[in-house]
């Protein structure tokens, strides 16, 4: 089998936060290594450091010490017009709080990132019409986010980070605001998407329905990885509770 | 997948990579005023007034300059009755400091309180700007949309402060000076000093919204992840 190459490539990252007197260390020394085309969910308590690591690795903030690869390019050297590119082509965010922009229509939502990345209108509108119909919501093109409910929102999102064929997706608790059933049709969703399309998920979640979709499973504690975990290790039988209390 | 090009190679190239096409950030613009529409008729209200009274004493001065250059004498008894420094003899009408200093005033007031609804239109739209940069926006970008929606909101306020301070001199003039007046009105300056008067009231709106513009696109993608709980 071919070695896979690594989209994401962690090495050695710190990071701390200076509040004043106290400098709080939250990332004590992460080397991670994540593979094209896999689905990662990173989990950990609250204060792990989970959410801190997930923003290193999308470029969202620059690490006290260490590197942060992806596509073994070192994210922290480049520039404004760069990091733009990043974000616009090659990474896709959902975030919990799903984030539509609200004067625009679910559409216009989808079919701004293709407006950053230089399509013309026509091809962008067809594209969007294409993914709104892949997450189920052709019928809802003209509706605003208010208009839409919480899980349909975030559908939207995730048809937002695939408009420009990403190779990356990051999801921050995409399930956060979501009910179960709402939940777990968007990591199926998610999940079927990957596939298809051979993108990598890197999902921060305290979700346990996520651990039956992902291929690996990063726990954090404290700072430091705990463990990880291939889809095989994982004990599905009892949803991966048993696992996480060890 | 994506196969771009090596992001450390052609760092100029990487520049013209990122677009937002002018007519996209105008129709942007135009739909945030639109769906926040009380909002921006709040923010407007204060540029409408501190218009229509630089318009109004404009105005006013204008017409009394007409009615003084039309050279009768009996304009210059109901002039100074109205207040306008005249002497017999003179053949300008000189705007007084007092009534320059209350429209500085106004005006400033103005600039101060589209400042504040400024910086609280981005303090409520952190998340809006935070997303847009996490798709992609560069921090000029941020600062376009933002300028465009002041020119819009300047534009429309102004136009409609300088009608409503340009009517309010015409009709108390009418009232002060009579009918007869109508043939002395100086239209082309008139017209003039609403030219102006927009655009000095477009301008403060730009002024206004500078600072605010300038703090929203230093914004970091991160605010955008944040929740608050």
């Amino acid at each position: 089998m071919t070695e896979n190459k690594k989209i994401v490539r962690v090495s050695e990252v710190t990071k701390n936060f200076d509040l004043g007197k106290i400098v709080v260390e939250v990332l004590k020394g992460i080397d991670l290594e994540i593979e094209t085309g896999k689905y990662v969910s990173i989990m950990g308590p609250s204060g792990s450091g989970k959410s801190t690591l997930f923003n290193m690795i999308g470029g969202l903030d620059k690490p006290s010490g260490g590197k942060v690869f992806i596509d073994e390019v070192d994210i922290a050297q480049l520039d404004a017009y760069e990091l733009a590119w990043l974000r616009c082509r090659k990474i896709g965010y959902i975030f919990q709080t799903f984030n539509l922009i609200p004067v625009m229509t679910a559409l216009e939502n989808i079919t701004l990132p293709m407006t950053f990345a230089g399509i013309s209108n026509d091809n962008a509108t067809e594209r969007g019409m294409a993914l709104l119909k892949q997450v189920g919501l052709d019928g809802r093109h003209g509706h605003r986010p208010s208009e839409l409910s919480g899980g349909q929102q975030q559908r939207v999102a995730v048809a937002r980070a695939l408009a420009n064929t990403p190779a990356i997706i990051l999801a921050d608790e995409p399930t956060g605001n979501l009910d179960l059933t709402t939940g777990e049709d968007i990591i199926s969703l998610l999940k079927e998407l990957s596939v298809e399309r051979g993108v990598t998920v890197i999902s921060a979640t305290h979700d346990y329905k996520m651990l039956n979709v992902s291929d690996q499973v990063v726990w954090i504690r404290d700072g430091r990885i705990d463990k990880i975990q291939a889809r095989e290790e994982l004990d599905i039988r009892t949803g991966g509770l048993e696992t996480a209390q060890t | 997948m994506v196969n771009g090009p090596a992001l450390s190679a052609n760092k100029g190239d990487v520049k013209r990579l990122v677009a937002l096409p002018f007519k996209k950030s105008i129709q942007m613009a135009y739909q945030s005023i639109r769906v926040r529409f009380f909002r921006s008729m709040v923010t407007t209200m204060s540029l409408v007034l501190a218009v229509a009274f630089l318009a109004f004493i404009q105005v006013g001065n204008d017409i009394a300059q007409g009615l003084l250059s039309s050279g009768s004498s009996d304009y210059i008894h109901i002039l100074t009755k109205a207040g306008f420094d005249v002497s017999p003899g003179d053949t300008t009408i000189a705007s007084s400091a007092k009534q320059r200093w209350i429209v500085f005033l106004s005006l400033l007031v103005c600039v101060v309180g589209i400042i504040n609804a400024q910086l609280m239109s981005v303090t409520e739209r952190f998340r809006e700007i935070g997303t847009l940069k996490c798709l992609g926006a560069l921090d000029r970008f941020i600062v376009r949309i933002f300028l465009l929606e002041a020119t819009m909101q300047g534009l429309a306020g102004a136009f409609a402060g300088a009608l409503l301070g340009a009517t309010a001199a015409l009709l108390t003039s009418l009232a002060r000076f009579g009918f007869s007046m109508t043939a002395h009105i100086p239209w082309a300056q008139i017209n003039t000093t609403l030219f102006y008067t927009i655009c000095i009231g477009t301008f403060l709106s730009l002024a206004g919204v500078l600072y605010p513009a300038i703090l929203a696109s230093r914004m970091r993608p991160i605010e955008a992840m944040r929740v608050e709980q």
